[in-house]
């Protein structure tokens, strides 16, 4: 879950790390009164969950406060990779006399945090990380330690952090990791971060991205989640117990178990078509879950034919079929469905399904071929 | 013969809920011994004829217990983990899924310091067909024989395991190693065990999208390989940015991509089936072609 820059920026001001000051503003009027209200000249910031804010136009400097309220008026309502600006985050400008980066993310294979800090700053890491490697100093606190001081400071030096600001830099990567490891972060960014021409440092931006599955104890972060127009489908499907990612294909796809739903999609590429969705039912799927996720499939315009896929383990055939009958009994669905049942009451399932309008194959790449053939 | 689990294998439930009682009785049924189950405040009695002990270490203690099997939810889980960690349990199989990362950085750095082997979590368990079964997969898909298999996925093992199967190609050991990011016995380690074990004559090894522990394994056998082995990769068709179900399967950025697995197994001499169907036969292939 993502939070945007204005609410990352208190999780970080609450721990201690600097901030310019700044107000959210939801419309002109309010924007130009905060500019007012800060002192000029100020930052417009859109409040939007992507990347690249700035390349799309929507952070502008304003030096007076009817360039802030004109400035607000271009950003809200703004489209920025389909999202719209509904917020911005007036700030006061720093006074930048240099960039630098600091970053926290989940190194999977070390199975720890990793710190990454530059004095590339305010440009993607993974651009940094590709060109210019040798530019990013990293460092892999153990969990129970924490970073420590002569951590922090090995990351300064190697990063070459200007020595007037090595401590200033190297605290609030401390105060960085603690927020990380107490917010349930999957990534914590400040970048850039600022060294001021008066030689403080503050955070220019801040991202933060919070873990789906901490969220259960993060009850005041949780409060922040707002869903995006196209995850709509995926929160729903969601909150009824299945997993769903919509994809731009033709073919309908629902199944038990990600890698089993992951390798139906890949033999839907196989046979030449292409898939609408990921659907995973999860294990032990009963009717209900079945009919609710073939009515999501089938609510695509895009879709032009289902393949259903189950490997029966916890998950029942027989059960699997029952759902398809339920939605089957109240609609005559306008695509033609395509199924391959085997494992745990397969036969059972099969039985139920005799003389139901849709077609059954005995193996995967069978039934995607069919599947495919018949959406095309 | 079999890895991490067999004959020896003595199973503690920890979790005997709804769920975990179901498949505590699968695994009976299977003929692993289970020894018992942990459920604080009800030590001293039994459920469903297995007795019951209030913390891990008493149970270890009285039963010998050797292996844990762990259905707590999530949110408990990683306490779970831990308490079998201090009690010194031998492998510790966690099924259950949606644990916070943050909770399995602080697991992966116990475990680090322990003798003890995690699978999981968000895993179907691990099954060494004809002794024992540690896990939530159906049996019948698994028999016995050559194979060492691992796997991230679980439906995806217990149809690959059927393929097997149906084309006579038993297994020594089948590891689902689970599909999170931080999990506690990678890929790499999980083959590590069925290269080093001296009945698996072949590894079938089945990754998907995210993270590179299957670049990892792959480099493993080129520098240390003593049998064929086989890929498989879900996801290849998966777009960049979007979470497939599991919580590690994630293409970001350049990194996780179908495609490097794929060219770094294919850079180890191990060849990739483009479709689960296309296993048996590339394994009998390799067992044939062993000199």
């Amino acid at each position: 879950m993502k939070l945007h820059e204005f609410q990352a920026k208190q999780v970080l001001a609450r721990a201690g790390i600097a901030i310019p000051e700044g107000r959210t503003a939801a419309t002109p009027e309010e924007a130009e009164a905060v500019a007012t209200a800060l002192g000029l000249p100020v930052v417009v910031k859109a409040q939007v969950h992507v990347g690249g804010r700035g390349k799309a136009g929507g952070v502008k400097l304003a030096k007076t406060a009817a360039e802030a309220k004109a400035h607000a008026t271009a950003i809200l309502g703004m489209d920025i990779k389909g999202l719209t600006v509904r917020t911005v985050y007036v700030e006061r400008a720093a006074k930048i006399a240099k960039e630098l980066y600091l970053g926290i993310t989940i190194d999977r294979d070390k199975r720890r945090a990793v710190v990454m800090l530059s004095t590339v700053g305010g440009m993607d890491i993974e651009e940094v990380a590709e060109s210019q490697p040798e530019r990013i100093a990293r460092a892999w606190p153990e969990p129970l330690l924490g970073l420590r001081g002569y951590a922090a400071r090995a990351l300064c030096f190697e990063a070459g952090v200007p020595e007037v600001q090595r401590e200033a830099v190297a605290a609030m990567a401390q105060k960085l990791y603690d927020v990380f490891r107490s917010t349930d972060a999957m990534t914590i960014e400040i970048n850039p971060l600022f060294i001021q021409e008066d030689g403080s440092v503050v955070a220019g931006d801040a991202k933060l991205e919070v873990d789906d599955n901490a969220l259960y104890r993060q009850p005041e972060l949780a409060a922040y989640k707002e869903i995006a127009p196209d995850e709509v489908q995926e929160e729903r499907a969601k909150a009824l117990g299945f997993s769903y990612v919509q994809l731009d294909g033709t073919v309908g796809i629902i199944g038990n178990g990600a890698g089993l739903v992951m390798s139906t999609l890949d033999a839907v590429k196989n046979a030449g078509g292409s898939s609408a969705n990921f659907l995973d039912v999860g294990g032990g799927a009963k009717e209900s879950v079945v009919k609710a996720a073939l009515e999501i499939v089938l609510a695509n315009p895009k879709v032009k034919a289902v393949f259903i896929n189950i490997f029966g383990g916890i998950t029942r055939g027989d059960e699997v079929a029952k759902g398809i009958l339920a939605v089957l009994k109240d609609t005559k669905p306008k695509v033609p469905l395509v199924i391959r049942l085997s494992g745990t009451e397969a036969e059972a399932g099969r039985t139920l399904l005799e003389g139901a309008p849709l077609v059954s194959r005995a193996t995967m790449d069978e039934a995607a071929t069919e599947a495919v053939r018949l959406a095309t | 013969m079999s890895v991490l689990v067999g004959a020896q294998t003595r199973v503690l439930v920890q979790g005997l809920g709804r769920e975990g009682a179901f498949h505590t009785a699968r695994m009976i049924e299977y003929g692993t011994k289970v020894v018992g189950a942990s459920k604080p405040g009800k030590g001293g009695t039994t459920q469903d004829g297995i007795s019951l002990f209030d913390t891990v270490a008493q149970a270890v203690e009285s039963t010998g217990a050797n292996t844990s099997i762990i259905f707590v939810p999530a949110s408990g889980a990683p306490d779970a983990i831990l308490e079998a960690l201090d009690a010194k349990i031998g492998v510790i199989v966690a099924i259950t899924e949606g644990i916070a990362v943050h909770e399995m950085l602080t697991v992966a750095s116990m475990l680090e310091r322990s003798m003890s082997v995690l699978i999981g979590p968000n895993c179907p368990g691990l099954i060494s067909p004809g002794t024992a079964k540690v896990g939530i997969m159906p049996a019948e898909n698994f028999s016995t024989g050559p194979v060492g298999f691992v796997s991230r996925s679980g439906t995806l093992t217990y149809e690959i395991a059927d393929l097997l199967t149906k084309a006579g190609l038993g297994q020594t050991t089948c590891i689902g190693i689970g599909g999170d990011p931080i999990i506690g016995l990678p890929t790499p380690d999980a083959v590590r065990y069925l290269n080093e074990d001296p009945d698996t004559e072949v590894i079938v090894i089945v990754g998907e999208i995210g993270g590179s522990a299957e670049e990892r394994a792959a480099e493993y056998m080129r520098a240390h390989g003593t049998k064929p082995a086989v890929a498989f990769i879900a996801g290849r068709s998966a777009p960049p940015g979007k979470r497939m179900g599991h919580a590690g399967a994630i293409v970001s950025g350049n990194s996780g991509t179908a495609a490097s697995k794929v060219a770094a197994f294919e850079a180890a001499g191990i060849p990739v089936a483009t479709a689960p169907s296309e296993i048996p036969g590339l394994v009998k292939k390799a067992l044939a072609g062993r000199t």
